[in-house]
């Protein structure tokens, strides 16, 4: 078996196809066929390149980058000299001028195959994650060595904020402006918390870095307080993760015995303990203020903010709440500089992120990837295509609260930029692929009930929006629903999104909205026909009202 | 069903070995609670009158009543507040097991046992339960069973999953 | 008092390290990776690895290393299993089952031949 290493992508809107672009696909074909590339080069068309004077435009991925006008006699210089040699032909490249917009955001992209760059991953699948030896023969500790011995806290915050690095557990924020808020915050008693409740569903890039490399977020978390002068840190891992709060605690018994927890960090008098504390299972928890509230030993809600947690977190006192897979960026980033991080990603969203690609796909699991890369390179390149060759129907990024993405939509970045831009969510970095044999109601319905069963019940508009979302559109997968009932739902979304305490009642919405706006046809057949298109709602009234009321864990 | 043979049960010593090791501050009421829900397999009423009276302590300013560690057993989804089978089977039903075949692996596991969400069969053998995203949907549809784990679980293996569970 | 107590311990535990690993390979001309982690626990990494122990009880190869690691490639895949021989790159072997874990043993550890069909070329 050979792994997909690069994508051609042959534009064959009206415009190229009038200028041959037919024929340049067929060359394609053949050229690789006759170099033996046709298992590790990706052939596919896109269609909405826009029009340029460029048509017919080349795209070849993994270095996104892009040739034209094209001609079919060309192509066999493109084979030989970029997909077997390696060299980018320069003087057939588009010039910048000559490209829409929506594919000028390709040449401010840095880096190619992620399989050659693992910074978060690096140490993934190649260390024995109970062996700490393993760990410090891989530059372990490295980091935090360099920081205690050479670096003031100050220095170590200023690192963090050039390198431009953003908080990976949802919402981006700017991680070394966070640092520096809880640093300069007033109070007697500082705290770390690394946030691994991962509980988004698809998400689980954090449970393979504390499989696979926990003594890195240690280190990490170390480092954030010795930057923020915080002496006490808790991980708050789920508590269906028993592996990983296994080989954390190892890596917490370890890292004492080695002198990197506990009185005079290697001789640098910073004092430093770290406690597990498992979660109960609750989806909400996720959310910082809930997770702190766990922590004290109350029910998971959210707290009213602000204040937030950088002035008023755990007991009362400053605290930085970090994802574990910002951390895993932190040592790095001390060791070898900002400037050296800033070389991954795009210019507004720097660094790599670990993407969990899942559904139809014949490879799924954990990749590294720069931000900035394109749905369509995760499925043909990463993800070796669809299953069974079935179609591409529709993604889900990050996870339930993420939004729903056409076909149409899949050579939109996937970076914390363009999301507010192009309606795209980078959230956790989940992506599930479907095919054409999932139904969006269906679909939409399943998401749903995740976040009725999740709610924590605090606020009302969440509570029973999640209640009435789910009703109505499990009446629609039933054959119950009604034109109205659209409508209704998006009146609903609304009020959820608008009058939410937290994240979880305020993104329920996006799948809602994401439904109705890219496959309302679909929707309506299921109104208007009384069919399923794809045939897997029943359109019939289904017993499951006692699992509505017992369907709970209690 | 568990409930008759949780007497017999040292509770208080359970309850007694979990504050040994976490503690009676307040952050340790959920670590007490998913203790002496392993051992028990859920949290009898009585239980928690047992932590009460061990990590009450107004001199201490720790005030608990049994309402608030009722609160928490009933928030959180691994904690149970009713007796469960002898062998509990979760399965996940989120979107990314859901797309992949879980639909169908969820009729089979509920003809197989004969049960619905949440219920628990008359012998006492078989509780099941549904669950969110367990975080292992690379190898979905994911089915767990007591403290193992089964992925990519077809509507065939299920009966021949069961079958290992006496 | 800690193993570490200043940078220059953790440049001398790691050169230490360093040597105690080289003589650790020499002794070990075969290493046996298995990714275990909750997918490949799921998809039945227990019992490939046992396969390989018992495999390597039975033909006494008390030469052979066999190590744990996380995650290791897709999920997918897994059971993933690396065969590394003289510390040359290591063979990647996908979905292997205990049958084809005592198949790798026999025909690659043994006999020096990558059993292709579940091989990853990379
Ligand atoms: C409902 C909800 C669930 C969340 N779940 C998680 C989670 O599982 N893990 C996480 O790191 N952040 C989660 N967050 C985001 C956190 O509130 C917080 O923003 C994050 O931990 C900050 O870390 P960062 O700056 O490193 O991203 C969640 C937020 C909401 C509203
Ligand atoms: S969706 Fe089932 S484990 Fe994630």
């Amino acid at each position: 078996m050979k792994i997909t290493r690069s994508m051609v992508l042959v534009s064959s809107d009206p415009l190229s196809l009038q200028r041959g672009s037919l024929e340049i696909y067929r060359r394609f074909q053949e050229k690789l066929e006759s170099y033996q590339l046709a298992e590790e080069v990706a052939l596919s068309t896109i269609t909405d390149v826009g029009n340029t004077e460029a048509s017919p435009v080349v795209v070849i991925y993994p270095e996104a980058v892009i040739y034209g006008p094209v001609q079919p006699e060309n192509v066999d210089r493109l084979v030989s000299e970029h997909l077997y040699k390696g060299h980018i032909v320069e003087e057939m490249l588009v010039p910048k001028r000559h490209l829409p917009s929506r594919m000028a955001w390709l040449q401010s992209r840095k880096g190619s195959l992620p399989a050659q760059q693992r910074i978060l991953l690096a140490r993934v699948g190649k260390i024995d994650p109970e062996n700490i030896e393993d760990y410090i023969l891989h530059d372990g500790y490295q980091a935090l060595a360099k920081a205690l011995s050479k670096m003031t806290p100050q220095q170590v915050i200023e690192e963090i904020s050039k390198s431009g690095l953003q908080g990976r557990g949802g919402a981006g924020f700017p991680t070394g402006r966070k640092w520096s808020f809880v640093a300069s915050a007033p109070g007697n008693k500082r705290y770390v918390i690394c946030n691994a409740d991962e509980s988004e569903p698809g998400t689980f890039k954090d449970r393979v870095l504390l499989e696979s490399d926990p003594h890195a977020i240690l280190e990490a978390m170390i480092i954030a307080g010795y930057a923020i002068h915080a002496q006490e840190g808790y991980i708050y891992i789920r508590g269906e993760y028993e592996l990983s709060q296994k080989r954390f605690l190892k890596a917490i018994e370890q890292a004492h015995e080695y002198g990197f927890l506990g009185k005079n960090i290697l001789g640098s008098n910073f004092d430093f303990e770290v406690h597990l504390h498992s979660g109960a299972g609750a989806y909400v928890c996720g959310e910082e203020t809930a997770l702190i509230e766990s922590i004290e030993g109350k029910r998971g809600e959210p707290r009213s903010r602000p204040p937030y947690p950088t002035t008023h977190g755990l007991w009362g006192q400053p605290t930085l709440v970090n994802n574990v897979e910002t951390l895993a960026n932190v040592p790095p980033i001390l060791l070898h500089g900002a400037e050296w991080y800033r070389r991954f990603g795009t210019p507004s969203s720097p660094g790599t992120k670990v993407f969990t690609i899942l559904g139809n796909v014949n490879a799924t699991g954990v990749i590294e990837a720069p931000m900035g890369i394109t749905l369509r390179e995760v499925i043909n390149i990463y993800a070796q295509g669809m299953k069974n060759g079935a179609a591409f129907k529709l993604a889900q990024t990050g996870g339930s609260s993420g939004s729903l993405i056409p076909a149409s939509l899949q050579d939109t970045p996937l970076d914390f930029d363009s999301p507010r831009k192009a309606g795209v969510s980078l959230g956790s970095g989940a992506l599930l692929i479907c095919d054409d044999n999932t139904c969006v109601v269906d679909l939409v319905k399943v998401l749903l009930r995740f976040f009725r069963f999740e709610s924590c019940g605090k606020c009302t508009p969440c509570r029973i929006g999640t209640q009435r979302c789910y009703e109505t559109i499990r009446a629609i997968t039933e054959g119950g629903g009604q034109l109205s009932d659209l409508d209704g739902l998006l009146r609903l979304a609304e009020q959820m999104e608008r009058l939410s305490n937290c994240g979880l009642g305020q993104t329920a919405a996006v799948p809602i909205r994401d439904m109705l706006k890219h496959f309302r046809t679909e929707v309506e057949a299921h109104i208007r026909l009384g069919i399923c298109p794809t045939g897997i709602c029943r359109m019939v009234p289904e017993d499951e009202t006692a699992e509505l009321i017992e369907n709970q864990m209690v | 069903m568990k409930d008759q043979s949780t007497k017999d049960l040292p509770i208080a010593a359970i309850v007694e070995a979990a504050i040994e090791k976490h503690g009676t501050n307040y952050d340790a009421f959920i670590p007490i609670l998913l203790e002496v829900n392993k051992a028990v397999g859920y949290i009898p009423l009585h239980a928690l009158k047992e932590i009460r009276l061990r990590v009450r302590a107004p001199e201490d300013g720790i005030f608990v009543n049994e309402g608030r560690l009722y609160s928490l057993s009933s928030f959180y989804h691994m904690l149970s507040t009713k007796p469960r089978g002898r062998h509990v089977v979760i399965f996940c039903e989120s979107a990314p097991c859901h797309v992949v075949g879980g639909r169908q692996v969820w009729q089979a596991l509920k003809e197989n046992l004969g049960l619905k969400a949440g219920e628990t069969s008359e012998d006492g053998k078989w509780s099941l339960v549904t669950t969110s995203c367990l975080g292992t949907c690379g190898v979905g549809p994911v089915v767990v069973v007591d403290d193992e784990i089964y992925g990519n679980v077809t509507p065939e293996q299920v009966p021949e999953i069961l079958a290992r569970y006496e | 008092m800690p193993l570490i107590n200043s940078p220059q311990d953790l440049r001398r535990v790691r050169e230490e390290t360093l040597q105690k690993r080289l003589l650790q390979n020499q002794a070990s001309r075969i290493q046996i990776i298995v990714s275990m982690d909750t997918p490949a626990i799921a998809a039945g990494a227990r019992e490939t690895m046992q396969a390989i122990l018992e495999f390597i009880e039975e033909e006494k190869l008390n030469h052979i290393l066999v190590k744990k690691t996380g995650n290791l490639g897709f999920d997918s895949w897994k059971p993933i299993v690396q065969v590394v021989i003289n510390s040359q790159s290591p063979v990647t072997y996908r979905k292997v089952s205990p049958t084809v874990a005592r198949r790798i043993m026999e025909e690659h550890v043994v006999g020096g031949k990558v059993v292709q069909e579940h091989a990853i070329h990379f």
